[in-house]
């Protein structure tokens, strides 16, 4: 077995040497009914040659968005990313070091936490942010749960534009605990009035810009709102590289911005792994959730990085703690840091007009057929449209003219009729004009 | 002394030889450099309903070699599994096989969109499928939940199915009993659930106190969450009369899976009378830690918590696969507690977690588990003289030593710790568990040879025996020869810097 | 003439006339090492006998500080939020947390005096 170093030989002598004679000697302890006597009756091992014939015969069997034209989104973007981000996060050093416990040691994955951190928070207009969350879903639900703690309030009023896999996930972590959540329908043609519903038991209204059907959000009624009444605004954002054309949240007021960062650096992978981005003021950082990173010195003065502010966390504050994470998208992490430093100011804004002007070229070119509307006023580089028909029969019939339509809302709402008509779609940098072309022909064919 | 002569030296760079000084990718920038070519935009008539962006960023610009220079200078700072024996107790930092890194990046999952048709998905879903089986049968369990993105998710996730499970039956209970050894992620995860938590005492032998136990338990108690091995390296060996008592007060048994290491291919949870638990897939299965995270935390059901379950699940449909999205009666998931996090689960894991289970095997696993044993074995065997051991017997798949070889030598396990960096290895876990002195909790395994156990062993003894001696300052004022001294962890937390300033300093001078 | 009290969680109160000083004794600063934060109570603020009014944390750990006797807080030492090393330096002085009003005088002789609490940790070094 090629990962294993010891021979038979070896195995003898360290049997000798702690003084018994056969492995199960080690084993006492576990009740000897429990203790299997041979192998399971499954495939023994197998050589880098079988294996990968194993699996690349499963990823065959599977449709990689490259190979079609892709219009997918909702939560999920499909961007270039530069060939030195997977080199270096492939880096021994990077991708095969734990936690940095050991500061001394690690200064590479604490530099580049640091480094993210600060990325992080320009981006969202905040003044901190933390070293990762699993995804955009946990660290909504995180971000309420924080409101919570820091308003010592029992509700909180989601948005109807909110991604329902982040509303579903806040429903989760608070289902057990004294709380409710106002979870608004989700009606991409009618206006929320989110402020009228806001008063002095809410901890926290959340807000998703773009949201779901990819509407764009000025926050600064509702923060006003939120605030008189001495409740947080949460914003949430599900595509990152809109904050390279539109104001940041921290801008329009909100108090805590989450999201998800796999739009920067990491590939779509079938929904996982990614990457949760949570950012707030200062004046919170005390009650923000998961690992956080900060600067100092060693011995010698020189200006190095830590692990810091733990007595949050569970190994120290056990079932006080703030939230039970503790590993969290470290690697994701470092691939959003190396893509953003290689896009810098520049190349995220420029990135930003690209995937915009796709959206509204392409946006132009559907509500020119027949049958099809936009239901947008604004959008980034997602918008709804409303179909004749079912969205659903739609996209399958287009699949097999070479299109990834685009995600059918009734795919995460399938019980609402009013929903079943209308079809997420998003263009990035990577849709070029003939993929437009080849989706307006397809779309024209299969509604005639 | 030679030791503190690379200090000593001063470079008019601040480089020393390989050890190369890396500023913050902010105070790289040139303004207007770009790393990345794209097309100039065309005109466009924006929809962005007035909210362009008016103010900058402050993203600093750089081209394309100085980001690789920057991460390469970085990535030269830190230990890597890669690099030398990573003994961290509790962590399982063992052979990370490029094979997996290769396959995980196959257009095939690594390109797949969460949200296209199912049809265009099926080897996907075979894959979590087949993952599972494996899963299933090396637990002898009888259901899984894949979404949970980590250990302590996973641990979520458990107790949600057993507070879903009580609350089914009309009494959620207050309690959940944590051993003292516990890791701190039980008891927070409980407190999320609601409970309350009794913490549960340990007996001479490190083991859960059975008679304390049963004293402990009543109408009020929903579960216990117990680690197997535990955290001090243990095997609960009368884990059957635990599960039974468990039982016989109407609670769950959720074990934490971070342990099974030592146990794959050897013993199956659910031959233990477990209700749940959680897997590492980051530990046992061997996907990266990459500087903590991304990791993966399955989680093992018996049947009887199997109908609360979190969403989404992968589930036969008629010749195909589909995926559970929705409570459904039909589908049996309308008891589920619910969605724990966004899509489906970190796909990219597991498509390296099942080429590292089909590369062992069956036969390959238990084997995997035999080493680890064999490996914390010999080094107990070999230490245990100079070194105090915590509990005596043969432990499983980690060694737990406390401080009391240190006493009076004024040198502190952290220090002992440091001077390991020295020496060329990773620091072993320390301070935890809790419940001894000082600990110092040995995780090698079985990736490591025994040349590599030796000279670890012979590395740890040189440093016992050099403390003993009386060289405290040696110790204190260690590491010498790593990238960095030792860090103020103290001015850390004191004055909190969380993000690079330079802009707002800037704007106050 | 003021009398100092302790509690067997290691917090102190001074009290004169009415009004009790409280912090954490010369021991548990010690046991905690370089101190980083603290978290005070707001005054005004009612409290019982034992509730839980303040946090202290190093760096690797966190405590409650709890009420030594009930009554109404009154002043508290904002100096410490900036520079918590004071109750490293000087526990039983420029390390006071907080004031408080008794409201219970004779919750006092729950109280121990200064050789029992001595005694108490005299075997915890």
């Amino acid at each position: 077995m090629r990962y294993l170093p010891h021979t038979p030989a070896d195995r003898q002598a360290m049997l000798a040497a702690i003084g018994v004679d056969r492995i199960d000697d080690l084993f006492i302890d576990v009740p000897r009914q429990a203790l299997l006597p041979e192998a399971l009756d499954l495939p023994n091992h197998a050589g880098e040659m079988a294996v990968e014939q194993s699996l690349a015969a499963m990823a065959g069997r599977n449709l990689p968005a490259g190979a079609a034209a892709c219009f997918l989104g909702a939560g999920a973007y499909r961007h270039h990313v530069p060939a030195a981000v997977d080199h270096l996060i492939q880096r021994s050093e990077f991708l095969t070091a734990y936690t940095p416990y050991q500061p001394e040691v690690s200064q590479g994955t604490l530099q580049y936490l640091f480094e993210f951190q600060t990325q992080v928070a320009l981006l969202t207009g905040m003044e901190v942010a933390n070293a990762s969350m699993y995804d955009g879903a946990s660290a909504c639900a995180e971000a309420v749960l924080m409101a919570h703690r820091v308003t010592k309030r029992n509700k909180a009023v989601l948005c109807g534009g909110l991604h329902p896999h982040y509303a579903d996930a806040t429903a989760t972590v608070t289902q057990f605990i004294e709380f409710d959540l106002d979870t608004r329908p989700a009606k991409p043609s009618v206006a929320e009035d989110l402020c009228a519903l806001i008063d002095e038991d809410t901890a926290c209204v959340v807000v998703q810009t773009p949201d779901l059907f990819g509407r764009l959000h000025d926050l600064r009624p509702v923060a006003a709102a939120a605030h008189a009444k001495g409740a947080l605004l949460v914003a949430v954002v599900t595509e990152f590289v809109s904050l390279g054309a539109v104001s940041s949240p921290g801008e329009m007021g909100a108090d805590i911005v989450v999201g998800e960062g796999q739009s920067i650096g990491n590939a779509l992978n079938f929904g996982g792994p990614y990457l949760g981005l949570f950012a707030t003021r200062q004046k919170f950082v005390r009650q923000m959730p998961g690992r956080v990173c900060g600067e100092t010195v060693d011995a010698d003065g020189r200006r190095g990085y830590v692990l810091t502010l733990s007595t949050r966390e569970q190994h120290i504050r056990r079932e006080k703690a703030t939230s039970n994470i503790c590993t969290n998208s470290g690697l994701c992490c470092l691939a959003f840091c190396i893509h953003l430093s290689l896009l810098g100011e520049v190349g995220l804004r420029r990135l930003a007009q690209l995937n915009h002007g796709r959206a509204v070229q392409l946006a132009d070119q559907l509500a020119a057929l027949d049958g099809v509307d936009v239901l947008n006023d604004s959008f980034f580089n997602e918008f709804t449209l409303r179909l004749p028909r079912p969205a659903a029969g739609i996209v399958a019939a287009l699949v097999g003219r070479g299109v990834l339509a685009g995600v059918p809302v009734s795919r995460l709402y399938p019980d609402d009729p009013e929903l079943a008509n209308l079809l997420l779609v998003a263009a990035t940098e990577t849709n070029s004009d003939e993929d437009v072309a080849v989706f307006i022909n397809a779309l024209r064919e299969v509604l005639s | 002394m030679t030791m503190n002569q690379s200090h000593e030296i001063e470079t008019s760079s601040g480089h020393r030889g390989l050890d190369l000084a890396e500023p913050l990718i902010f105070e790289l920038d040139g303004p207007g450099r770009c790393g990345v070519d794209l097309p100039e935009p065309g005109p466009i008539n924006n929809r962005l309903g007035g909210l362009e962006r008016q103010a900058p960023i402050g993203l600093p610009g750089l081209s394309e070699p100085q980001v690789v220079r920057h991460f390469v200078r970085l990535s030269r700072n830190n230990f890597a599994i890669d690099a030398g024996l990573y003994p961290l107790g509790s962590c399982t930092m063992k052979h990370n096989p490029r094979l997996n890194e290769k396959l995980a990046r196959l257009p095939g999952f690594a390109d797949l969109h969460p949200m296209q048709p199912i049809e265009t998905v099926q080897g996907a879903l075979e894959l979590i499928d087949t993952l599972a089986a494996w899963l299933l049968a090396l637990t002898g369990m009888s259901a899984v939940a894949m979404s949970p993105a980590a250990g302590a998710h996973g641990e979520l996730c458990g107790l949600m199915c057993i507070r879903a499970a009580l609350e089914a039956k009309g009494d959620a209970r207050e309690v959940v009993l944590v051993p003292s050894s516990a890791h701190g992620t039980n008891p927070a995860t409980a407190a999320i659930c609601g409970y309350r938590i009794e913490q549960l005492p340990a007996d001479d032998r490190g083991r859960v106190d059975l008679s304390a136990l049963r004293e402990k338990l009543g109408p009020h108690v929903a579960a216990i969450m117990l680690t197997n091995p535990s955290t001090c390296g243990l095997f609960e060996n009368e884990i059957i009369e635990i599960a039974q008592a468990v039982h016989d007060a109407g609670a769950y048994f959720y074990c934490d899976g971070a342990n099974f290491n030592a146990l794959v291919g050897k013993v199956r949870p659910g031959d233990l009378g477990i209700d749940c638990m959680h897997l590492n897939l980051h530990k046992t299965f061997s996907t990266p830690h990459g500087g903590g995270g991304p990791g993966s935390g399955p989680v093992v059901l018996a049947a009887t918590l199997a109908p609360f379950a979190p969403l989404p699940m992968v589930q036969r449909s008629g010749d195909g696969l589909m995926l559970v999205e929705q409570k459904s009666a039909a589908r049996g998931t309308a008891a589920s507690f619910g969605r724990l996090k966004g899509f489906h689960g970190q796909m990219g894991m597991f498509v390296r977690a099942l080429a590292f289970i089909l590369s062992h095997g069956a036969d390959g696993l238990r084997q995997v588990s035999e080493d680890a044993v064999l490996n914390a074995n010999y080094v107990v065997a070999r230490l245990q003289d100079l070194l105090s051991l915590s509990f005596p017997g043969p432990c499983m798949h980690e060694a737990l030593f406390d401080d009391r070889f240190l006493k009076d030598t004024g040198v502190s396990t952290l220090d002992f710790a440091k001077a390991m960096i020295d020496e060329g290895f990773h620091p072993m876990t320390m301070y935890f568990p809790l419940v001894v002195s000082g600990a110092i909790l040995i995780e090698p395994t079985e990736s490591e040879s025994k040349d590599s156990l030796d000279q670890f062993i012979a590395s740890m003894r040189h440093l016992a025996e050099r403390a003993q001696r009386g060289d405290a300052d040696y110790f204190t004022s260690a590491p010498h020869l790593a990238p960095f001294r030792r860090l103020n962890e103290t001015q850390a937390a004191r004055h909190p810097v969380l993000r690079w300033q330079g802009e707002l300093q800037a704007a106050a001078e | 003439m003021s009398e100092i009290y302790y509690t067997e969680d290691h917090e102190w109160i001074e009290v004169e006339g009415d009004i009790g000083t409280c912090g954490i004794s010369e021991f548990a600063q010690e046991q905690l090492g370089d101190i980083v934060y603290v978290e005070l109570p707001e005054p005004g603020t009612e409290v019982s006998q034992s509730d839980e009014v303040a946090v202290v944390e190093s760096v690797k750990a966190a405590s409650e500080i709890y009420a030594p006797v009930s009554g109404e807080i009154t002043e508290s030492n904002e100096e410490l939020v900036d520079d918590p090393a004071r109750i490293n330096a000087d526990a039983m002085g420029d390390g006071w947390f907080f004031k408080i009003r008794l409201s219970d005088p004779k919750e006092l002789d729950d109280l121990l005096d200064k050789a029992t609490y001595e005694a108490l940790t005299a075997g915890q070094h």
